[in-house]
């Protein structure tokens, strides 16, 4: 599948900015996070900039993009349409959350309440985001159980980072309780998305071009293209360049999104609070950078079926 | 609105007899010729007299060469492929803002120009290619049946059939209501054990393809009629002064 750029940037930038609404939540709840009203802005602006940055950006590639506001209707049976109600929905909460933090305090039931509804909005709409592929049958790379919790993993792994990285920026001595969830996080995304890729189906044959034509007579090969030229299909659904270098691609991704990142969050935890800074950012760039690298092979190396009509010998 | 209809009335569809197909791509420019002025008109080209042409096409020949087993007689298979028209057609179900649709009165599967976003998931969700982008228009387009030609009472009653049935030179594409079985098309497919393309994908297509047929014996059942006829002067029946006289010019 071709990796458009918009939403490359759409899925990671929403991930690591409803990770961090999610970890803003779960700390305030279960510790002391910076009285600082820096931190209070830059988490908020960083998380709603992430995510409504994501959603303009998911408009771009669209034909249309000045009717994206009837992608909300079909919610029934779309799970594009559900990721954009969730979307949109979700900013009430949130927004409540920002206002009862600011003005009744991080420990507030009203902030309690409102954060973790919040959460449960930002976890759907992930889930929603995972589940516009998973649902596709005609992409089996896509089209099994390791897709939604891979979503869900790496929004964790990239939000709990940036969470440490402001939480450390204005109070040094943190704690030692977020790094070892975010090291945990990592290494759980790490998990899945090796999952994904030891179980997905990239390799197992699910049609072939004797399936695709129901030719029975024997050995279908393609003899002549409809066009001497590309078409749109083969553009978008014949996207190849990625599965050349999948497997170093794949090393990288793992390196640098897990156990680089994991590397350095050991460093900062044993770090002295104030030398964690550094290594905390370095973190968070790196399992984020990692995420962009993972995001744009799901989409590259995944195959259609209907390249079977287009010389491919299986899918 | 996506949701399918439960049952449609009628299964408008084609039946595609892959034995006749001679892969002459008619039905695939009178499609676009017809439909460039259609309900989906303009169906736009980019760059379509340079290097890289590329353009909006609802239906496509594909060339296949099927080789058997015993590694022998490899035939050629021309192989149309447009919009099956499914019944569960997942490039409705997927679509976000309801553009796409299935008729409940025949079962074409249609979008509608005026709210499509252009995001084309629906293209993703086609297993088989159906789906078109409109890279000027910025909308998704597909085969419509020709429903501007099947129900047009301006046309005489025998061109009211897809574009693409009435130019075939074959009569190889046939257009009929697969929901009964007493139509034209049904019977053909009963005849012919038509098939629908890889239905593990679950999308129900309605259009039909007819297997080709098993090639005939080899030998003298193999020629033509006017070659079981035929003998070769120079070899057989020749008296032996004709052969002689042969011998001698041809050396």
């Amino acid at each position: 599948m071709h990796p458009a750029k918009s939403v490359i940037f759409f899925t990671t930038a929403t991930g690591a900015g409803y990770g961090l609404l999610i970890s803003l939540f779960a700390y305030a709840v279960l510790g002391d996070l910076p009285a600082d009203d820096r931190f209070f802005m830059f988490s908020f602006s960083g998380a709603f900039g992430l995510v409504i940055a994501g959603l303009l950006a998911s408009t771009f590639h669209l034909g249309h993009p000045e009717r994206a506001w009837r992608a909300l209707s079909q919610w029934r049976t779309s799970w594009l349409s559900r990721e954009g109600v969730f979307a949109l929905l979700t900013f009430l909460p949130a927004a409540g959350f920002a206002a009862s933090w600011w003005f009744l305090g991080q420990k507030a039931l009203e902030t309690t309440v409102l954060g973790a509804v919040t959460t449960v909005f930002s976890l759907a709409t992930i889930w929603c985001t995972g589940m516009i592929y998973a649902s596709l049958k005609a992409i089996p790379a896509w089209n099994n159980p390791w897709t939604v919790p891979g979503y869900l993993s790496l929004s964790a792994a990239t939000g709990v980072p940036l969470f440490l990285v402001l939480g450390v920026a204005f109070d040094a001595d943190i704690g030692r309780l977020p790094y070892f969830t975010a090291i945990g996080f990592v290494a759980f995304a790490f998990v899945m998305k090796g999952l994904y890729w030891v179980f997905k189906k990239y390799d197992d044959v699910t049609a072939t071009a004797e399936s695709a034509t129901g030719l029975k007579m024997g050995k279908v090969t393609l003899l002549e293209a409809p066009h001497d030229s590309a078409n749109y299909l083969m553009k978008e659904m014949g996207f190849k360049i990625a599965r050349k270098h999948a497997s170093a691609l794949r090393k990288w991704a793992m390196f640098l999104g897990f156990l680089l990142p994991i590397g350095f969050l050991v460093m900062a935890v044993t770090s002295p609070p104030q030398d964690r800074f550094m290594p905390t950012a370095f973190a968070f760039a790196f399992v984020f950078t990692g995420t962009v690298i993972e995001r744009w092979l799901f989409f590259a190396e995944a195959k259609h079926v209907v390249t079977l009509y287009y010389g491919a010998e299986k899918v | 609105m996506t949701a399918l209809p439960k049952d449609t009335k009628k299964k408008l569809g084609l039946v595609i007899d892959l034995d006749i197909c001679v892969g002459c791509h008619a039905c695939a420019v009178n499609c676009k010729e017809w439909n460039t002025g259609g309900i989906s008109a303009p169906l736009t080209d980019t760059d379509p007299y340079g290097a890289d042409p590329d353009g909006v096409w609802f239906n496509r020949v594909h060339t296949f060469e099927v080789i058997g087993e015993d590694n022998e007689g490899g035939r050629t298979v021309h192989f149309p492929k447009s919009c099956l028209h499914c019944d569960d057609a997942p490039c409705v179900t997927v679509c976000p803002t309801g553009a796409s649709y299935k008729r409940e009165e025949d079962g074409i599967v249609l979008v509608s120009p005026d709210t499509c976003i252009g995001c084309k998931l629906c293209s993703w969700a086609c297993p088989y290619g159906a789906r078109e982008y409109d890279e000027t228009e910025g909308i998704m387009k597909k085969c419509t049946m020709c429903v501007d030609r099947i129900y047009n009472e301006n046309l005489p009653e025998e061109d009211r059939v897809p574009a693409c049935v009435s130019t075939c030179p074959t009569g190889a594409r046939h257009f009929g209501d697969l929901n009964d079985p007493k139509s034209d098309v049904s019977k053909l497919v009963a005849a012919r054990d038509g098939y629908a393309l890889m239905p593990e994908q679950g999308c129900k297509p309605v259009n039909r393809y007819l297997p080709p047929r098993p090639r005939k014996p080899e030998g003298e059942a193999a020629k033509a009629p006017r070659m079981l006829k035929y003998t070769d002067e120079t070899k057989d029946g020749a008296g032996l002064l004709a052969r002689l006289v042969d011998k001698v010019l041809s050396g």
